[in-house]
Parts: structure tokens; C-alpha cells; sequence
């Protein structure tokens, strides 16, 4: 067809507008079954009629349509003879397909419309007896069902619904008539019609060009997509995690530039000012030095990126902002903002999940059906899926067949027990090491600088980064030992590792708090002795001027002594750790990936063995570790960002990076790994560790804006006696008194406890509710379940009934339990007899087993056992049919198969 | 029929945005490797033989790709070949937006070898031999495979009658979690 005409076409439709399905016109073989398909696949609105001739011929159609409504509506009540009758049984047949094809009310009548015209060109006598036959031989085409049936047979069976049917139909008719009388009448009613259809349309238009504005909006969308298609989905997770990660960072780092850097910026005082905003002059001679900016010393530590940069004026600017405020707030706000993302994403992704009830149900079925990952594009990763489902398949075979005898057991649990005790003390060793390097790293830090070696200054970054090399290759090795089926040893792994990132954090913050007091000991005794000079210099000062107008003492902001401010020290200490995370992560992309891969592709032409495929081959890409660097990365930035606002910035340009890095490295030097675990299901458990870490996370920051005193000259709360006494001076100062007031009722703890309780109270019932909601689900599934095994039974002990009874079935499912006896048309006596039959025949089955008749022998003991999956090696029947069950009824094989009964008598 | 040409006309793009669930700029990407299909002399063929389609990387290493162009195809002669709208098809049925009714069905249609209508117990073997690839050493054993293929009819033939028909594969692969999220080809 050519396009010319399909444009052609396209507009009529427009002017049309009605966007439906239906038959075709032309029917060569080639289009029906086109035509056939397209019903099938029309579960949506969009699948319907997926390509240009269906709407051709629809078009026509409703051409047609316009012409001859009057004619139609009386050709409809009339209800002519005997074809007509034949026609609408497959009318109703395919009807109801579509019923089940969720296709709704509307594609209903749409399919009601095209029937009816092509009853209309049947009068017509364009082709219309031509399209009937080509839509039988489609039916047959569909259903396989074959001439067994027969004509006469399955008019027989619909004779008594006939007039049911016809009722139905009339009405169907009518409602179609009133959709779409506009389309189909003269004047006014057609033109609001009309306009109704076109508004319809631009609107489905608008809506599909915004979804296409839309993908196009998502970013990495292609490059994700290009990854997914050579490694399959699973690796495609850890970038859209990425991605994930990458737009709440971006929203973080709104929140922290837009309320808090950017203020400072523009209406705070500009640097060296005042003391905290100037480098002390002893550190300005190698204050741009780049070894300590590297180290973030210098003017990085006296800039916005950093707490101690903060000025504490309670408002700033012409805009009266309230800096120390927005500080606190924002700090706090970013975790309540990641909390709410979090845990929304959770429960969107186990909405998703849909019911993960009946998990073991289908293992071998999944693994069959579903375990081809359709987006591999690149035959060695093929080769490694093969390769995994190969393992997969006769692992679960093996497990089934072992599932009986589980021997030595004592041996298998010692060395569980053995490799538990193992990991245990590598833990505890990594956190001893990371404690003991950072004491140690504080008794250098009071050296000199310049006497310390590279090494001895970065020591604790370069030991957790190596401890976090190490380790889980080391967790790997001694998993072995536990011989847990893969899946269950991949959750080990992720909790050990996990472990060892928290317990390693956690001593380093532990360490870290150890400075932080060290450090409070410190300032208190500057601050005493600050106290104290200016006590002497204004004592001195109106001794000798003799005045008590003392003007503030007069030294340069390089020179103020100052305290160590040890909000600033801990802000460097996440910047430093995150820098030299993501230099070690690079690093090891570089090197551990790039590098082999080019080591491993061009030696591998003057190599004595196969590098490729031998011992170092190419790196794998590792998800699960990526995935929890990534977390623990996140981890690190909510601690940091309240010391270290510029932290927050650094990590999205972290993530920037990384997405272009990675997705290169992966797609450039690695080959995914063999053990493919689905995305679908980690992704949850992926979120749940990291909503565990933002907990933690939660927790020293709380801690320290709650009980440590700020430090006393530097960040916007200083001289504040705690950071949170910014909230109760705004509340006091800002705010009309009777907030402040029910501010002190709602501290009170008089309130406090009975709101826990009844929050408590609330846990607890929603607790219950969803417990029983569970409860009603299960106790659904098992009527389900039986339901279905009724139905099974009832289809197995009916195998023999004649098919008649079928064919009922076959039309109304519904009414599927009517009894045999409800027949009123007179079926061949054979048929009669074996309707008569059927009960008795049921209960003693085994009698006419023993009765011996050939084909109907095997029959019956295959399905006189218990366990019928004997029925493997059945064969086909003998007159095969040649595949019964595409239909809705899902088939009654052998008893159609037969045809005929065996005589009885 | 047209569509060959190098541009696909504005009607034409946003009829096909109507039928498939591919957006606007997934059929011109379609497109444009269509066209690549089709070598100069044979632009004013419509449809592309199944070898050639079985070249692009996105299918050249499916161990189903045989079966992939043979459900498609509206050819006559049932040599897999597909025309464009056979390949939109494909596409729009692989894609993201594609439900999961669609998906399972086109999938029953890939596994039913023998194009009778059910999963048999030859199809699920030809579907295993697929699954673990061609070379030998990766091929199940006859008892592996006997026992395999008797468990996954134990598990999803309701109505034990040996073969796995399409309610039954439906009902099968409503239940997995991960077969919509596999179930997909980007170009």
C-alpha cells in the first residue's frame, strides 16, 4: 500500500476521528491473520490495530456507516435467516474473546460496529459471504479447534440461546447507536459530535507528545538503555539506582545552595572580615600551597564550603534572612526530605512487587519462562547466561532430588559455624585497625606537618579504602565454606560487607568524637584565656585612657587567637574521606578494569595460554559492591553536609562523573557476571539498607545538635550555649507570643507522652489491620487454590462426556456447573447415553478401566492416579487435533481429541 | 508499501505512536535501522529476509531469535521475514509500556515450537536445549531433562493433560516478578 494512500487515509480518519479497530475489507490470507493477531493483542487502547490496515479498512467502513445508517438499523431488527444466524455465533464467539481481553465497554461496541457493517456488505454483496469465510477460517486459524466440532454440533448447542442471544445483541446495538448517533445522524448532533471527537483527539495527541517529552526529559535514558541492552537488567539497576541517587542529591543540593551557601554568599560579610573568615597568619604563608589545599587546609578551610566559615548575626542582608535559622533547618530538613523519598520509593517499588506470596510455587517455571533476559545483546554475556541457567537449571534439580537426604549435616553446620567465628574476627580486626589508625592519625596531627610523611597523613582514608578492597573478596573466599545456595550466600555477603562499612564507620566516627571532645577540652581553656585578655586589654585600657568608652580592641581578623572549631574538623574529615573514596573507586576502575582489559586483549596475541578465556580474563562488573559504595557514599554526605555544606555539591558532581565513568568502563572493559541476580527483587532490599544507613546517620548528627556546645567563635552558632537555642530565640524574638506559648505546652511532657502513646496505640492497630488484611489474602489464595483443584478434578473426570457438554462449556463458562439434564434439544441417542453415563461412570472409573478398551484403557488409569504427571510422555491423541487450547477453556484435550466415544453397552 | 522510504511522513509516525507502544523517537530509531536493513538494490522490497534481521546485534545473540522472527512475520511464505510494520510490531510487543498480557502472549507464541497451540513436552525440551545454549558440554543429560521437564508441568499444568496452554503459561508468568522487566528488546 502505498503511503500516498495511508496518508490519504490517516487524514479521513482524522476526519472521522474515530480511532477503533475493525475488520478488513480485502482479505487476503496474509491480513486476517494479521487481523487475528491484532484482536488478540489488543489488551490497551494504543495495542489495538498496530498498524495502518485495520484502520483502512475501518475507515471504510465507517464510511460506509454514514451512508447506510437507516438501512442498517432495519436490517438489524429484522434478524434475517440462516446465515445471519451462523455469522453471529462467531459474532458472539469473538465477542466474547474480547470480553476477556479487558478490552472494555467501548471496544466492545467498536467490535459490535464492525460486525455490523460487515453484515452490511454481506447485503451489500460486495464480498461480504468472501470476508465471512475468510473470518471462519480465521477462527479456525485461532482456535485450532478443527473440524471435530463440527457445524451441526455447535449449532446444536447454541440453538436454545439463540433468542438469549439475539435479545442481547439488540441491545448492544442500541447502546452503540446512542454512543455514537452523532457520527451517525445529520446536523447539529454531528457537528458537536465531531468537535467532541476532535477535542478527544488533540487530546490524546497533547498527551502522547508529552510522554514523549517526557522520556525525552529523563536523562541517560539512552545510555542506560545501551547498557541494559548488552548486560541485561540487572546492571542496568545499579545506573538507574544511580540515576535515583543522582536526582536526590540534585534536590539536597538545592535545598543547601539555595538556603544556605547562596545567602551567605550574596548578602554575608565578605572573607577576611572577620577572624573566622580569614586564614590566621601563621597558616598564610602556605595557605595556597597545593598539597594543603589538597588536604583541605588553607583558604579551603576558612571558605563557604565549610561550618566555621558561617557568620552568626541572627539576620543578614536587606532581606533580613535569618542565616542561622535556615542553617539548622536545612541541615535537619535534608534528612527529613530523604527519609520521605525513601521510604515513598519503598513503598511504591513493593506496591509494584505485586504478591510475592507464592514464590516457591513456580521455581522451575520461572526459571523456564522467565530466566531469558531478552535484552542481552552481546554473545559473551549470552554465553555466561547460558552458562547461569544451565548451573541454575541442575542446581534445582539437584536440590530437588536432594531435598530427602541431607547428609552430614554436623560437618556442614561446623563449617558454618567456623566461617561465621572467621568473619566475625576480620570484622572485629578491621574495626580495631580503623581505631587504632585514627588514634594515631590525632597524635600526628599535633606533630609537625612538615614532618610527616605523605602516607602518615592520609593514613586513615588509605586503610578503610583498603580495608574496604580487601575485605569482601575475604568474606567471599570464606563464604565457600557455607555452601549456601547462591542467592542466600549473595544476601550473607551483602549483610557482611554491610557490616564491615558500618562497623568501620562507626569507629571512625567513634574516633572521631574522641577528637571532638579533645578538642571541646581545648577551646574551653582559649576561650577562658580570650575572656580573659580582653578582660585585661579593657582594664587596662580604661586605666590608661581613663574613659569607659572602650573601643574594641584593635587587632587584624589574621591575628584574633582563635579555637580549634571542631565542627569545621569534622566537616574536612567526611570531605576528605569522600574524596579519597571516589579516588580509590576510580582508581580501581582504571586499573582493576581498564587496565586488564587492556592488558588481557593485547597481550593475549603473544601469551603462552588464552587470556581471555583463562585466569585473568576481563573484570566482571560488580554490582552489589557498587550498589553499597554508593549507599555508604550517601551515608558519609548526610553526616558531612551539616559541617561541610559544600560536601553536598562535591557528591553531585561525584555522581556526575561517575554515571559517564561508569557506563564507559562497563561498556568499554567488562563482561557481566555469571551470577546474575534480578533487579526486580534487590531493589527493595537495596533501599531498605539504605534507609538503615540514613538512619545511622541520623543518629550522630541528632546527637551532636542536641547535647554538644557549638564551638564559641565560629559557624552561625556560636555563642550559643546549643545549636537549637537558634529555634527557641526565633520562636521567642519572631513569632507573636502565643505561639511561644503553645510551643512550651507542646514541649511539655505532659503532652509529649500521651502523644507517644497514642502514636504507639496507632503502630499497633494499623499493625493488626494489616496482619488480618493478610490473613483474608492468604485465606483467598487457598479458595483460589481450591477452586482451581475443583476445577481441575471436574475437567479430569469429565474427559469422557460427549461434546455436547463441551461445547456448553465452551459458550457459557459461566453456567459451566449447569447440569446435563437442563439440555432441551435432542442430542443423537449415542450422545444421550453417554450423558446418562457420566455419574456412574465417575465413581467407577476403575470398573470401566477394567472393562479394557484400547485408547480408552490408558485414558483412564492416567487419570485414575494420583499423580498424573504420567501424562508427560503421553502421546498426542489419535487424531491429535493438532493442539486444542488456545481458547479460553483451557482444554479438555483427550476427551475432544477422541471424538466419538467407544461403544458402551 | 512505502515505509521504506527515508522519512517516514508525519501521519504515518503519528499513526504508528497510535498503534504501538513505541514513542516518536523509538520509531524513527526503528526506522533508520530498518533502513539500514535493506541493502541499495533492494529498497523496493518491503520486507527484510529473516537472516538479515537476525544479524542486528539486538537479537543476534537470543537463542530465540528464530522463533522471535517466525511469530512476527506476516510473510506468506513463512520464511521469518519481516516488513516494517512486522518489525514495529516486534518492537512495540518488547518494549517497556507493553502489558504484561501482551508480553506473556507473544511469549507463549516464541515457546510453542511446533506452532500447535500448547507447550508439549517437545516444546519444553527444545526450549531447554535453548535456554543452555548450543554446545554440548552445557546440555542437560536425558534424566536431567526428564526430570526437569516433568517438575515444570507438575508446577503450571493445571489441568494435567500433559501440555502447558496458554491460561495456564499466563497464569504462570503473572506471577513472576521479573518477566516484564526481561521480557524487552531496545534497539
Amino acid at each position: 500500500m502505498p503511503s500516498q494512500k495511508k496518508n490519504d487515509i490517516a487524514i479521513r480518519m482524522e476526519d472521522v476521528g474515530i480511532e477503533i479497530d475493525g475488520e478488513l475489507d480485502s482479505g487476503s490470507e496474509d491480513e486476517a491473520r494479521r487481523r487475528d493477531r491484532n484482536r488478540k493483542a489488543k489488551a490497551s487502547p494504543r495495542a489495538g490495530g498496530r498498524n495502518g490496515k485495520p484502520a483502512t479498512s475501518e475507515d471504510e467502513e465507517e464510511e460506509e456507516d454514514q451512508d447506510e445508517a437507516p438501512r442498517k438499523r432495519a436490517r438489524k431488527k429484522k434478524a434475517s435467516a440462516q446465515d445471519s444466524e451462523e455469522e453471529e455465533e462467531e459474532d458472539d464467539r469473538s465477542v466474547k474473546r474480547k470480553g476477556t481481553k479487558a478490552a472494555g465497554r467501548k471496544k466492545k461496541a467498536v467490535e459490535e460496529e464492525s460486525e455490523e457493517s460487515e453484515e452490511e456488505e454481506r447485503g451489500k454483496k460486495k464480498k461480504g459471504r468472501k470476508v465471512t469465510n475468510k473470518k471462519q477460517k480465521d477462527e479456525q486459524n485461532k482456535e485450532k479447534k478443527g473440524d471435530a466440532k463440527g457445524k451441526g454440533g455447535k449449532d446444536k448447542g447454541n440453538v436454545k440461546d439463540k433468542k438469549n442471544k439475539n435479545g442481547k445483541y439488540s441491545r448492544e446495538c442500541q447502546a452503540f447507536v446512542e454512543k455514537f448517533e452523532g457520527a451517525l445522524g445529520k446536523g447539529k448532533g454531528r457537528k458537536l459530535y465531531a468537535y467532541k471527537v476532535m477535542m478527544a483527539k488533540k487530546m490524546i495527541k497533547f498527551n502522547r507528545d508529552f510522554d514523549n517529552f517526557k522520556t525525552a526529559c529523563i536523562p541517560w535514558e539512552r545510555k542506560i538503555k545501551e547498557v541494559e541492552s548488552h548486560f541485561g537488567s540487572s546492571v542496568a539497576s545499579y545506573f538507574i539506582f544511580l540515576r535515583w541517587m543522582y536526582g536526590l542529591n540534585l534536590v539536597l543540593f538545592a535545598f543547601m545552595f539555595g538556603l544556605v551557601v547562596l545567602p551567605e554568599v550574596m548578602m554575608g560579610l565578605p572573607y577576611g572580615s572577620i577572624a573566622r573568615k580569614t586564614v590566621p597568619r601563621a597558616e598564610q604563608e602556605r595557605a595556597m600551597d597545593i598539597s594543603v589545599l589538597l588536604d583541605f587546609g588553607g583558604y579551603c578551610k576558612y571558605s563557604i564550603l565549610f561550618y566555621g566559615f558561617y557568620n552568626d548575626e541572627r539576620t543578614i542582608g536587606v532581606l533580613q534572612f535569618r542565616l542561622p535559622l535556615s542553617y539548622l533547618l536545612v541541615g535537619v530538613g535534608i534528612f527529613g526530605y530523604s527519609l520521605m523519598v525513601v521510604i515513598r520509593t519503598m513503598a511504591r517499588n513493593s506496591d509494584e512487587g505485586g504478591d510475592g506470596g507464592d514464590d516457591g510455587q513456580f521455581t522451575f517455571a520461572f526459571k523456564m519462562f522467565t530466566s531469558w533476559d531478552y535484552l542481552i545483546g552481546n554473545p559473551e554475556t549470552a554465553d555466561n547466561k547460558y552458562a547461569s541457567i544451565t548451573t541454575s537449571f541442575k542446581e534445582s534439580i539437584v536440590d530437588e532430588q536432594e531435598n530427602q537426604k541431607d547428609e552430614n549435616i554436623h560437618l556442614r553446620r561446623f563449617l558454618r559455624v567456623l566461617a561465621n567465628f572467621l568473619i566475625l574476627c576480620s570484622l572485629g580486626g578491621s574495626g580495631f585497625l580503623i581505631y587504632f589508625v585514627v588514634k594515631r592519625s590525632q597524635e600526628f596531627a599535633n606533630l609537625d606537618q612538615d614532618e610527616l610523611s605523605w602516607f602518615e597523613k592520609n593514613e586513615v582514608e588509605f586503610v578503610m579504602s583498603l580495608l574496604g578492597l580487601v575485605c569482601p573478596p575475604l568474606f567471599e573466599t570464606i563464604a565457600e565454606l557455607e555452601e549456601y545456595h547462591p542467592r542466600i550466600a549473595l544476601k550473607w555477603q551483602l549483610g557482611r560487607i554491610f557490616a564491615l562499612f558500618l562497623g568501620n564507620l562507626y569507629t571512625f566516627l567513634f574516633a572521631l568524637f574522641d577528637e571532638v571532645n579533645a578538642k571541646l577540652e581545648k577551646e574551653k581553656s582559649i576561650r577562658n584565656a580570650t575572656i580573659w585578655g580582653l578582660n585585661e586589654y579593657y582594664s587596662n585600657y580604661s586605666s590608661y585612657h581613663n574613659t569607659t568608652d572602650i573601643p574594641p580592641p584593635d587587632i587584624h581578623p589574621a591575628d584574633v587567637i582563635r579555637g580549634p572549631c571542631w565542627e569545621t574538623a569534622v566537616g574536612i574529615e567526611f570531605v576528605k574521606l569522600t574524596v579519597s573514596d571516589i579516588q580509590v573507586t576510580y582508581m580501581t576502575i582504571l586499573i582493576g578494569d581498564f587496565l586488564r582489559a587492556m592488558i588481557v586483549r593485547f597481550l593475549n596475541y603473544c601469551w603462552c595460554w588464552d587470556l581471555e578465556a583463562g585466569f585473568p580474563s576481563y573484570g566482571e562488573f560488580d554490582i552489589s559492591g557498587n550498589v553499597l559504595g554508593l549507599i555508604f557514599n550517601q551515608g558519609m554526605i548526610w553526616m558531612g553536609a551539616f559541617y561541610a555544606p559544600g560536601l553536598v555539591g562535591l557528591n553531585v558532581l561525584r555522581l556526575l562523573t561517575s554515571m559517564y565513568y561508569q557506563s564507559w568502563a562497563v561498556m568499554s572493559c567488562n563482561v557481566p557476571h555469571e551470577r546474575v541476580f534480578k533487579a526486580s527483587k534487590s531493589n527493595n532490599f537495596y533501599m531498605g539498607l539504605l534507609l538503615l544507613v540514613l538512619f545511622l546517620s541520623l543518629l550522630p548528627v541528632v546527637y551532636t545538635i542536641m547535647t554538644l556546645p557549638p564551638s564559641f567563635d565560629c559557624g552561625p552558632f556560636s555563642g550559643r550555649e546549643q545549636m537549637y537555642n537558634v529555634v527557641m530565640e526565633t520562636i521567642e524574638n519572631d513569632l507573636p507570643a502565643f505561639i511561644g506559648n503553645i510551643f512550651t505546652y507542646a514541649t511539655n511532657p505532659g503532652l509529649i507522652l500521651p502523644a507517644v502513646l497514642l502514636m504507639v496505640l496507632a503502630i499497633y492497630y494499623l499493625n493488626a489491620t494489616s496482619k488480618n488484611y493478610q490473613n483474608a489474602n492468604l485465606e483467598l489464595k487457598k479458595k483460589m487454590q481450591m477452586a482451581r483443584d475443583e476445577e481441575k478434578n471436574r475437567r479430569n473426570n469429565k474427559e469422557n462426556t460427549n461434546q455436547v457438554m463441551q461445547d456448553l462449556e465452551d459458550l457459557l463458562p459461566n453456567r459451566s456447573l449447569l447440569p446435563p439434564a437442563a439440555e432441551e434439544e435432542n442430542p443423537p441417542p449415542d450422545k444421550v447415553r453417554e450423558k446418562g453415563s457420566k455419574s456412574p461412570k465417575v465413581a467407577k472409573r476403575p470398573g470401566a478401566a477394567a472393562n479394557g478398551k484400547g485408547v480408552n484403557l490408558q485414558n483412564d488409569v492416567s487419570l485414575a492416579a494420583p499423580n498424573p504427571k504420567a501424562a508427560v510422555t503421553h502421546p498426542p491423541g489419535p487424531r491429535g487435533l493438532s493442539g486444542n487450547a488456545r481458547g479460553p477453556p483451557p482444554g479438555p484435550v483427550r476427551g475432544r481429541g477422541r471424538g466419538t466415544p467407544p461403544p458402551r453397552h | 508499501m512505502g515505509t521504506t522510504a527515508s522519512q517516514l511522513g508525519k501521519d504515518l509516525l503519528s499513526e504508528y505512536q497510535e498503534l504501538t507502544f513505541l514513542t516518536k523517537q523509538e520509531i524513527l530509531l526503528a526506522h533508520k535501522r530498518f533502513s539500514e536493513l535493506l541493502s541499495k538494490e533492494d529498497r523496493n522490497l518491503t520486507s527484510v529476509p529473516m537472516e538479515k534481521v537476525l544479524s542486528l546485534p539486538e537479537l543476534k545473540s537470543n537463542p530465540f531469535r528464530k522463533r522471535i522472527c517466525h511469530v512476527f512475520s506476516t510473510s506468506d511464505m513463512k520464511d521469518g521475514s519481516l516488513t516494517f510494520e512486522d518489525f514495529l510490531d516486534l518492537l512495540s510487543a518488547f518494549s517497556d509500556s507493553a502489558t504484561l498480557e501482551i508480553k506473556s502472549h507473544y511469549a507463549f507464541r516464541i515457546f510453542d515450537f511446533d506452532d500447535d497451540g500448547t507447550l508439549d513436552g517437545g516444546d519444553l525440551e527444545k526450549l531447554v536445549n535453548c535456554l543452555t545454549g548450543e554446545t554440548e558440554d552445557s546440555r542437560l543429560t536425558p534424566e536431567e531433562m526428564r526430570q526437569l521437564i516433568s517438575n515444570i508441568l507438575e508446577e503450571s499444568d493445571i489441568d494435567k493433560d500433559g501440555t502447558v496452554n496458554l491460561s495456564e503459561f499466563q497464569h504462570v508468568i503473572s506471577r513472576s516478578p521479573d518477566f516484564v522487566s526481561s521480557f524487552k528488546i531496545v534497539l
